[in-house]
């Protein structure tokens, strides 16, 4: 839709329709710049005493998830209670779903709340836009199978524009399991969108040469900013496939060690991290490690993806003031 | 071999362009039909008192044959019946069909085939050819009793939903197959290769983080059967062909006079793995939708006769089963009503496929492939007869179709061509 609002007073364009966050293929550039510039203003609001803004107050988030998650589960609840809105999470384990209950029948059953949101993870791709397709809510996608995390790309992209202070020409090496990481499938295509650039490092099983340029040749992350390490997804490998022959030699030829990491360069990792597997714990704790600063993006990126998807204009005043 | 019931109706059908590509006929006549029999064929014949259907502006031609449709019966009647399959495929403007054993139990003896063909003689809209299994149970393990299951009628043999994944159980089922004199039928794919897989392997499915479903795997295994085939000297039929690499295989083993037939579907041929970006489950298939290179070969190879016979692969689903997210789904569409006119709206309109080669394929193709009577429009042959609006245009819509799933690929879609009328063994058997 691309009808016009008068604001002041002239007319300008508000964000086109978009009643859910399911995959960054949805998103332009202009989208991610909108929603990178609300997270920096909320992140004005949450370095004030009282956090919490009025701007969802009467307003329900639910949080469905089919697959542990601490961080992300997490972020978006307090995100949402940081907006004042009402929140609820319900996890699989000890739901219905224990019972047999279908998707279907479990997300209806909580679509007759009437959710304004609903924040779904789930262990199959197609999971989300399902659950967009059978309610009436908005629907944020936080991770359906190998497809996408669409927030994780964008608190990445947070991420690094507060780091290197331009997304513009930077060099990103994905280093890992990609084949299984709907995190690295976001991320390239946020990346390419933001101008950024993008490369694959890994072993040859498990990389995707058709995302962006790949190599199983770990020295090839020198030429990068940012190294990002992705976790060995060993619950979505299949039984017996043998990915690669042992994980000591995976650490040994892919895995993120001091002596692999040159000055100047960034390490990130989505977590939960596998430490002295696809990351060494020195590197994962030291100065070069943007890992915290990439949890605390997370809380202020999907505090700007709630408010986008349920209000259509500026930012509200209390949340760009900043304090003293 | 096949099973149903043999009508005797009376009917003249007036003024349609007669089509029948095998026979050479294509003018404007008159069709009488006398006791289940075309009995006239000329600019004008005599009604007899006959019931007459106006054809002026319809194509009249002989009915479709569909070498691969899954009944669900017995065990999944919930999904499709023999009544309720039967009349989807006289909808769709078939006058037989050949059923696939993959059900609850699965057809590997006499005793569930000949319950089955009992059933059908009383059941069926149109006739049904049941295929048996190769191997018992469909485990690859060990021949069903070939012999006696096409003593007790099994118009063919075929694991279908699994290939016989032994390259020697596959060998000895060919060679002993000899002693039946029907087609052996082969669902070409390397399981290791295709474990885990929803989408083809390709940039769509790297994209989307779908397991791939690579064309290797079919296509490894074509080559196999094909020198199997070649091999023992039998003849092989492949089924659902979706990889242009099959195509190459299967026109290299032609030269070579190797015995062998290929099959496509009307999905194959009209869509590419594109249309699984929309997640929807009932865009998954298997074999899975490939990339423009394979539709364009296999189309290519539809029009150049390298595949003789287009086939539906008629998949019913229950509604909750497709009601899940891509990756729940199981494989799979319904395709009996809506074949003729997707392959005429996405092929023969837009100038890909000529009306005739389409006609072949859908009739004279597969009746040749499993040895059934070739339906024609000429006097003295049993009428099997589709009359057919091609002007008629349609929405497919799920509350309309005979078959008793709607999981279909072309639900909301508008087509051209609606089938008027459908003759099956002397038996009008649809009018619309």
């Amino acid at each position: 839709m691309t009808e016009l609002r008068v604001v002041g007073d002239g007319p300008v364009a508000p964000p086109r329709e978009r009643r859910h966050l399911l995959s960054i293929a949805d998103l332009d550039r202009d989208d991610i710049e909108r929603l990178l510039a609300t997270a920096r203003s909320f992140a004005l609001s949450q370095a004030r005493e009282t956090k919490k803004l009025p701007t969802l107050r009467g307003r329900l988030v639910m949080n469905v998830f089919y697959e542990s998650s601490t961080r992300t589960s997490s972020s978006f609840e307090v995100a949402a209670k940081r907006l004042s809105a009402d929140t609820l999470t319900v996890k699989a384990a000890g739901s219905s779903v224990d019972k047999g209950e279908s998707l279907r029948d479990t997300v209806q059953t909580l679509a007759a709340y009437d959710p304004d949101v609903i924040v779904i993870r789930h262990p199959e791709a197609g999971a989300a836009s399902f659950v967009a397709r059978a309610t009436g809510a908005h629907v944020v996608n936080a991770g359906d199978g190998k497809h996408q995390h669409p927030t994780q790309a964008l608190l990445d992209l947070y991420t690094m524009r507060e780091a290197f202070g331009h997304l513009d020409g930077l060099r990103v090496a994905i280093v890992g399991d990609v084949l299984h990481s709907r995190v690295a499938r976001s991320l390239v295509q946020a990346l390419r969108l933001v101008g950024a650039d993008a490369f694959l490092v890994g072993p040859p099983t498990l990389l995707v040469p058709s995302l962006a340029p790949s190599t199983h040749d770990i020295d090839a992350i020198a030429d990068a900013d940012v190294v990002y390490v992705l976790r060995m997804q060993r619950e979505r490998m299949l039984e017996g496939a043998n990915f690669v022959p042992s994980l000591r030699e995976y650490t040994a030829r892919w895995g993120i060690t001091t002596d692999r990491i040159r000055p100047g360069q960034r390490v990130m990792h989505p977590g939960p991290m596998n430490r002295g597997v696809e990351i060494d714990a020195r590197v994962a704790d030291s100065e070069a490690s943007l890992v915290v600063d990439q949890v605390r993006s997370g809380l202020v990126v999907r505090m700007a993806v709630l408010y986008d998807l349920l209000t259509a204009g500026p930012v509200p005043v209390e949340a760009t003031m900043e304090v003293a | 071999m096949l099973a149903g019931r043999v009508g005797s109706d009376d009917l003249v059908v007036r003024g349609a362009r007669v089509l029948d590509p095998v026979e050479g006929v294509d003018a404007v006549l008159d069709v009488r039909v006398d006791g289940g029999t075309i009995t006239g064929l000329a600019p004008q014949v005599d009604a007899n008192g006959h019931r007459v259907v106006d054809g002026e502006g319809f194509v009249l031609a002989p009915a479709f044959i569909d070498p691969h449709v899954h009944l669900r019966t017995p065990g999944r009647e919930d999904e499709e019946t023999i009544a309720t399959g039967t009349a989807a495929a006289a909808a769709g403007g078939y006058c037989a069909i050949l059923a696939m054993p993959n059900t609850e139990p699965v057809v590997d003896t006499s005793e569930v085939l000949g319950a089955l063909r009992a059933r059908a003689a009383t059941e069926a809209a149109v006739p049904v050819g049941f295929l048996a299994a190769i191997t018992k149970g469909q485990t690859g393990a060990e021949l069903t009793e070939m012999g006696a299951l096409a003593d007790a009628g099994a118009a063919g043999f075929t694991d279908d939903g699994r290939p016989v994944v032994a390259a020697g159980v596959m060998r000895r089922a060919l060679q002993y197959n000899a002693v039946t004199g029907r087609t052996l039928a082969v669902h070409c794919e390397e399981p290791t290769l295709t474990r885990g897989g929803h989408a083809h392997a390709g940039h769509v499915s790297a994209e989307l983080g779908l397991g791939g479903w690579p064309s290797l795997g079919e296509s490894l295994m074509v080559a196999r059967d094909l020198e199997l085939a070649a091999d023992t000297g039998q003849p092989v039929h492949l089924m659902h062909l979706s990889a242009r690499e099959s195509v190459e295989h299967l026109q290299r083993a032609h030269h070579r006079g190797v015995r062998a037939s290929g099959e496509v579907t009307p999905h194959h041929l009209c869509l590419t793995d594109e249309a699984v970006r929309s997640l929807d489950p009932n865009v998954k298939m298997n074999p899975p939708l490939r990339a423009e290179d394979d539709r364009t070969a296999l189309v290519d190879a539809v029009r150049d006769g390298t595949i003789a016979a287009i086939a539906t692969d008629h998949a019913p689903h229950a509604p909750e089963e497709k009601d899940v997210p891509f990756e729940a789904a199981p494989f799979g569409v319904t395709g009996l009503e809506t074949a003729f006119a997707a392959l005429y709206s996405y092929l023969v309109v837009p100038g890909v496929l000529r009306l005739e080669t389409l006609l072949e394929r859908l009739s004279a193709g597969p009746a040749s492939i499993f040895g059934l009577d070739r339906p024609r429009v000429a006097v003295g042959a049993r009428a099997n007869l589709v009359l057919i609006d091609l002007d008629g245009r349609w929405r497919v819509k799920s509350t309309t179709f005979k078959s008793r799933s709607a999981n279909s690929w072309l639900l909301g879609k508008r087509l051209h061509a609606k089938v008027r009328l459908t003759v099956a063994a002397g038996r009008v058997v649809h009018e619309a």
